[in-house]
This record gives C-alpha cells, sequence and structure tokens, in this order.
C-alpha cells in the first residue's frame, strides 16, 4: 500500500512553473529517490509534500489522508519528518538540546532518552559533542544530527532533502551507509539527490527529474544499467 | 522550583539559601524607608524603575525569548494606561476598582498585541522594527488626534485627576496611618509594584524553561527547522507577541494610577528605544539580565540630574554641560562599548552568549 502519493502536482514558484505535473508513489517500507539536475524541479516537489509550499493543483495525499496545502508544522506532526535542505539544524543550540527539539511533540521522557541513546550509538561523534552547539560541528556531522533529529520523532516516513549536499565524499559515504540502515530498519523515505549514482544504489525504486517534469521511473537497479540514465545523469558514454 | 534557576553553588546549601532570601527580603522592604530618608523623589524613581522592568520583561518576551525585534513597544504601555485612565477618571464619569481595569487593560493590549503580530507574521529583523515601529507612532497619533469628532483620549491634553488604587481599605493615593507609623502612599505603590515585579520574573522564568519557551527559541535560532519539527509558527509568535503585550498593558495601568495623568507625551518613540535598550544593555533573553538593565537605565540619569551640576559648579564654578546633554553622551558611549566588549549584555543569556560568539568566529 503506497504511504505517499502525488497525483498530477502542479507548483508554481513566482510566477514560473517549476513542476509541471508529476506522478510519484512511496509504498510503506520503500526507499525511493527522486534524482535530477539543479532546477529540475526536486526540491521544489519535497517543499510541497513537506508543506512548505502549496501546490496549485493535484493531489498529494499521506497515510490515506489529503496533506497538499496543510502547514508545515500539521504535515510534521503527522508523522511526515523533513531534513532541510543545507541541513537546518539549530545552531546556537547544543547537539543534545538540538535532539530533544525533534522530539518536540513526544511526551514520552524515557523513551525520548533511549532514543537519544539511540542517535548517539548511531553516531557516536555526536555523543562526543553532545553538550557542543550544532554551529560549531563540521558539515557531515551537522547531517547526521539533521537525520538523528528528525528521527527523534519517530516518524512514519523520512523525506532527506540533498544529504550529500557540499560533504566530503567520505562523510557521503557514511550518511548513505546510515540511510541505507535506516531503510533496512523499516523506514520509508524519500530521498533527493544530486547525487544519482549513490542515490540509485541505496535506493528500491527511483523516478528521474527533468524540467518540471518525471522523465524516467523504475526500478534504482534497472535504472543504474539503463543507458539513457547512465549518459544524462551518471556522466557515463552509454 | 525557584531553586533550579539558582546556581548549584547555593543550591546544594540549603541554609545559605534561605539566609540569602530572607536577607534580599528585608532589604528589599526596608529599601523605600531608607530611600524616603534621602527625599520622596527617590521612592519615585524607584517605582519607575519597576514599572521599567516590567516593560523590559514583558519586551523580552517577544525580543529575547521569540527573537522578534519590536520598536513600538510602548503602545501596549500606552494601551493599558489608557484603558486605565477612561476607566477611572472623571473623563467618562467611570469609577471602576483597579483589579477589574488591570486585566482589562491587559487584554487590550494583548489584542492590540495580536493585531500588530498578525500582520507581520512573515516580516524579520529589520522590516519588522520598521512595521513595529510604524505601529507604536500610530497608537501614539491616534490618543493624540481622538478627542473629535467623539472626545475619547482628550488629545494632547490628556487625562487628568485618574483614580489612585484602593485595595484593602487603603488609598493608595494618600498616607495611610496606624498610630505613629505613617505609610506614605507611594511607598504602598512600591510595594505593589514589587509584588507584581515578582510574579512577571516567575512567569518570565517559567516560560523560558517550557515547551513554548523551547518552541520561541527554536523558531528564533531557525524558523523553516522549527516548522519542520511540527511546530506552529504562526501561533507561538503571536503568542510572544500577545504575552509581552498584557504584561506591558498591566505596566500602563499602573502608570496612570501612580502618576494621576498622562497624555500622548509619554509614550513616545524614545521610549520604546529606551525599554530595548534596557533589554539590550542587561542581556537578551535573561531575565535578571533584563531586570538589571531597566534598573541601571532608569537610576543613572537621575542620579546624574543631582549630581551633574553640584559637580561642575565645585569644579568649575559654573555648570558647562547640563545633564540632559551628558546623559545623552554617556548613553551613547556605554553603548558603544557594551557593543564592542559586551555584546550579548551584562548579564548575558547562555544561548544567546553562543549564538554570538558563533557568529563572531
Amino acid at each position: 500500500m503506497s504511504l505517499l502519493t502525488l497525483s498530477d502536482v502542479k507548483i508554481s514558484y513566482g510566477g514560473i512553473q517549476a513542476v509541471k505535473g508529476i506522478n510519484i508513489s512511496v509504498a510503506e517500507g520503500e526507499l525511493v529517490t527522486l534524482i535530477g539536475a539543479n532546477g529540475a524541479g526536486k526540491t521544489t516537489t519535497l517543499k510541497a509534500i513537506s508543506g512548505m509550499l502549496k501546490p496549485y493543483t493535484g493531489r498529494i495525499t499521506y497515510d490515506g489522508k489529503e496533506i497538499a496545502g496543510k502547514p508545515a508544522h500539521e504535515i510534521a506532526q503527522m508523522g511526515l519528518a523533513l531534513v532541510p535542505e543545507g541541513r537546518g539544524v539549530f545552531p546556537g543550540l547544543t547537539i543534545e538540546e538540538n535532539l530533544l527539539m525533534g522530539a518536540y511533540h513526544r511526551r514520552d521522557k524515557v523513551a525520548i532518552a533511549q532514543d537519544i541513546e539511540v542517535a548517539y550509538t548511531r553516531f557516536p561523534r555526536l555523543k562526543e559533542r553532545a553538550k557542543q552547539t550544532a554551529g560549531t560541528l563540521s558539515g557531515g556531522e551537522q547531517q547526521m544530527l539533521a537525520i538523528s533529529r528528525a528521527l527523534m520523532s519517530r516518524p512514519k516516513m523520512l523525506l532527506l532533502d540533498e544529504p550529500s549536499m557540499g560533504l566530503a565524499p567520505i562523510m557521503v559515504q557514511k550518511i548513505f551507509e546510515v540511510v541505507r540502515e535506516v531503510a533496512a530498519q523499516g523506514m520509508t523515505i524519500l530521498l533527493i539527490e544530486q547525487n544519482a549514482k549513490l542515490a540509485l544504489q541505496v535506493s528500491h525504486r527511483a523516478y528521474v527529474m527533468d524540467g518540471g517534469l518525471v522523465s524516467f521511473e523504475g526500478r534504482s537497479a534497472d535504472l543504474l544499467h539503463d543507458p539513457r540514465v547512465r549518459e544524462a545523469y551518471l556522466g557515463e558514454a552509454a | 522550583m525557584v531553586r533550579s534557576y539558582l546556581p548549584a553553588s547555593i543550591r546544594h546549601h540549603p541554609a545559605t539559601l534561605w539566609v540569602g532570601v530572607a536577607l534580599i527580603a528585608i532589604s528589599l522592604i526596608a529599601l523605600p524607608f531608607a530611600l524616603s530618608m534621602v527625599g520622596m523623589a527617590w521612592v519615585r524613581i524607584t517605582n519607575l524603575a519597576i514599572l521599567f522592568a516590567l516593560l523590559a520583561l514583558g519586551l523580552n518576551i517577544v525580543v529575547g525569548f521569540a527573537g522578534l525585534l519590536d520598536l513600538g513597544y510602548i503602545a501596549f504601555y500606552a494601551v493599558g494606561a489608557y484603558v486605565y485612565a477612561l476607566l477611572a477618571s472623571p473623563h467618562f464619569g467611570i469609577h471602576l476598582p483597579f483589579w477589574v481595569i488591570l486585566p482589562i487593560g491587559a487584554l487590550f493590549a494583548c489584542f492590540f498585541g495580536v493585531l500588530l503580530g498578525s500582520p507581520t507574521l512573515k516580516l524579520r529583523g529589520d522590516y519588522l522594527a520598521i512595521v513595529t515601529l510604524g505601529f507604536g507612532e500610530i497608537i501614539r497619533i491616534f490618543m493624540n488626534n481622538l478627542s473629535e469628532p467623539w472626545n475619547i483620549t482628550n488629545g494632547p491634553k490628556g487625562i487628568t485627576t485618574i483614580d489612585s488604587i484602593k485595595f484593602l481599605g487603603l488609598d493608595f493615593g494618600t498616607t495611610s496611618r496606624f498610630g505613629d507609623f505613617a505609610l506614605p502612599g507611594l511607598i504602598k505603590y512600591y510595594y505593589l509594584l514589587l509584588f507584581i515585579l515578582m510574579v512577571v520574573i516567575i512567569v518570565n522564568l517559567r516560560l523560558q524553561n517550557s515547551r513554548v519557551g523551547r518552541a520561541w527559541e527554536a523558531i528564533r535560532e531557525d524558523e523553516l527547522a522549527a516548522r519542520a519539527m511540527g511546530i506552529n509558527t504562526t501561533n507561538m509568535k503571536l503568542l510572544a507577541f500577545a504575552m509581552g503585550a498584557s504584561f506591558g498593558g498591566v505596566a500602563g495601568g499602573v502608570f496612570a494610577s501612580i502618576q494621576s495623568f498622562i497624555s500622548p507625551e509619554s509614550f513616545t518613540l524614545t521610549e520604546s528605544v529606551m525599554i530595548l535598550a534596557m533589554v539590550v544593555l542587561g542581556g537578551m533573553g535573561n531575565v535578571w539580565g533584563v531586570v538589571l538593565g531597566a534598573i541601571l537605565l532608569s537610576f543613572v540619569p537621575e542620579i546624574l540630574r543631582y549630581t551633574v551640576e553640584p559637580a561642575q559648579k565645585a569644579l568649575f564654578g559654573k555648570q558647562l554641560i547640563e545633564a540632559e546633554v551628558l546623559r545623552m553622551l554617556l548613553f551613547g558611549l556605554a553603548m558603544v562599548v557594551m557593543m564592542l566588549y559586551r555584546p550579548a549584555g551584562l548579564l548575558p543569556s547562555a544561548v544567546r552568549q553562543r549564538e554570538l560568539s558563533r557568529s563572531e568566529s
């Protein structure tokens, strides 16, 4: 059963139509990726799903409910957790305070403390710096924190916006390992990525966006070997 | 409850704590009598300092906690003062008791807080400052002109002979006598203000460590991320405006009754800036810092007023610089020195200090 469905979604951004009618679905437990070049409309799509933008037409259903145009905080409370582009950690708060902020809507203190420990086990680096402010972390560490913070809300689904952006290759590997691991534990994930190769390697299915439209879709393993995708997005000769 | 806000060194020694609390309580109770020996004017100045501390704490909710720069805060003080004046003076012939009017004043100010907050939700920083500044001026100009066609505010002439507060058979406007013991009205106001100040301080401290306080913190740090955490940023910002405004409204009501006369002149932009300066000087977001800032900025000009002229006369035989001029000079100098050496204020809030040190690096 599909947890998230976008049907014929069109989104305008200051008079320019950035997304020109796309259909996307993510089934429960699936790791789906949305790849494409800069300006293809990936982030715009994600903003519409998370409630930061309102599509002017089309339906977005999540968990059986229409969410298009709902305010962002309501969507977040429904268990759809966004890891914003550029990470969006709270720079003046400590790592621990950031994690607690992720659990803002939970009141089960014991379970929250346990989840913080889970986050620290996943990223021991965060534990070492628990009392340090998030602004002092490196880009990769901030990304670790942003993902951990999103998981603190115990979401049903995770929206990741370009987690590899601006990170050192070794850090990108680490982040993707964790994405794969979280997915393996049953989390539904929609991953937006420019790094098409890595995204296709970790995901089950993929949508390729181009000029506001979905140009290809299919199983990631297939797309990895599709000559058209290889040529256009993986930088290889067909 | 209160203990958790104290330094660990005191918290672990309950005896020290209670002795300290007792000493502070006794000195606060005795203070107005000591001051009245120097001159009743000093009791009045102290009362005004507490009023400013109330205002600064109210503004601290908006600026310090939620991070919304408000340059028109005095408008809420004005609303509270006018509500009190209109409901307890011969102007309309209405004379309601203060415990009825103060909540009405708070509610009215709260309403205006939301009125200012709702159209400015999407604004931040400089843009918000400009709109709030305009709002403050609009309220003042309204007060100045609402004398025609119906005379509501009596225009620039202001409202006179406002009722003093009466409570437990005591008239706060006059001296009460208990045998040989005389309790002047200003000292009664002092105790009332001290009580309100303590309530407002406790509310502030509680807010800071509450879920609401954390939501404000998140909004101040990164509004988009706060929304992604499921925080209703719209409501939280409106709440900050509403709470800050209602504190201002209460302070305004007490101000009107102490002065027994108000006019639009008391609610100018300069006052808004002064309150903001108190918050910034003391330490945005730190409750004790804000109180300290308010007390300093209320007392220093008064001390100057009483010392500058005699000091200059003694030194040079005549007055070279007027107290008012010197006050502005020192004020400017203090602000520059502060921004250079203690940008987060005299008693900075922990988070604010971290935010500032990060932006420097």
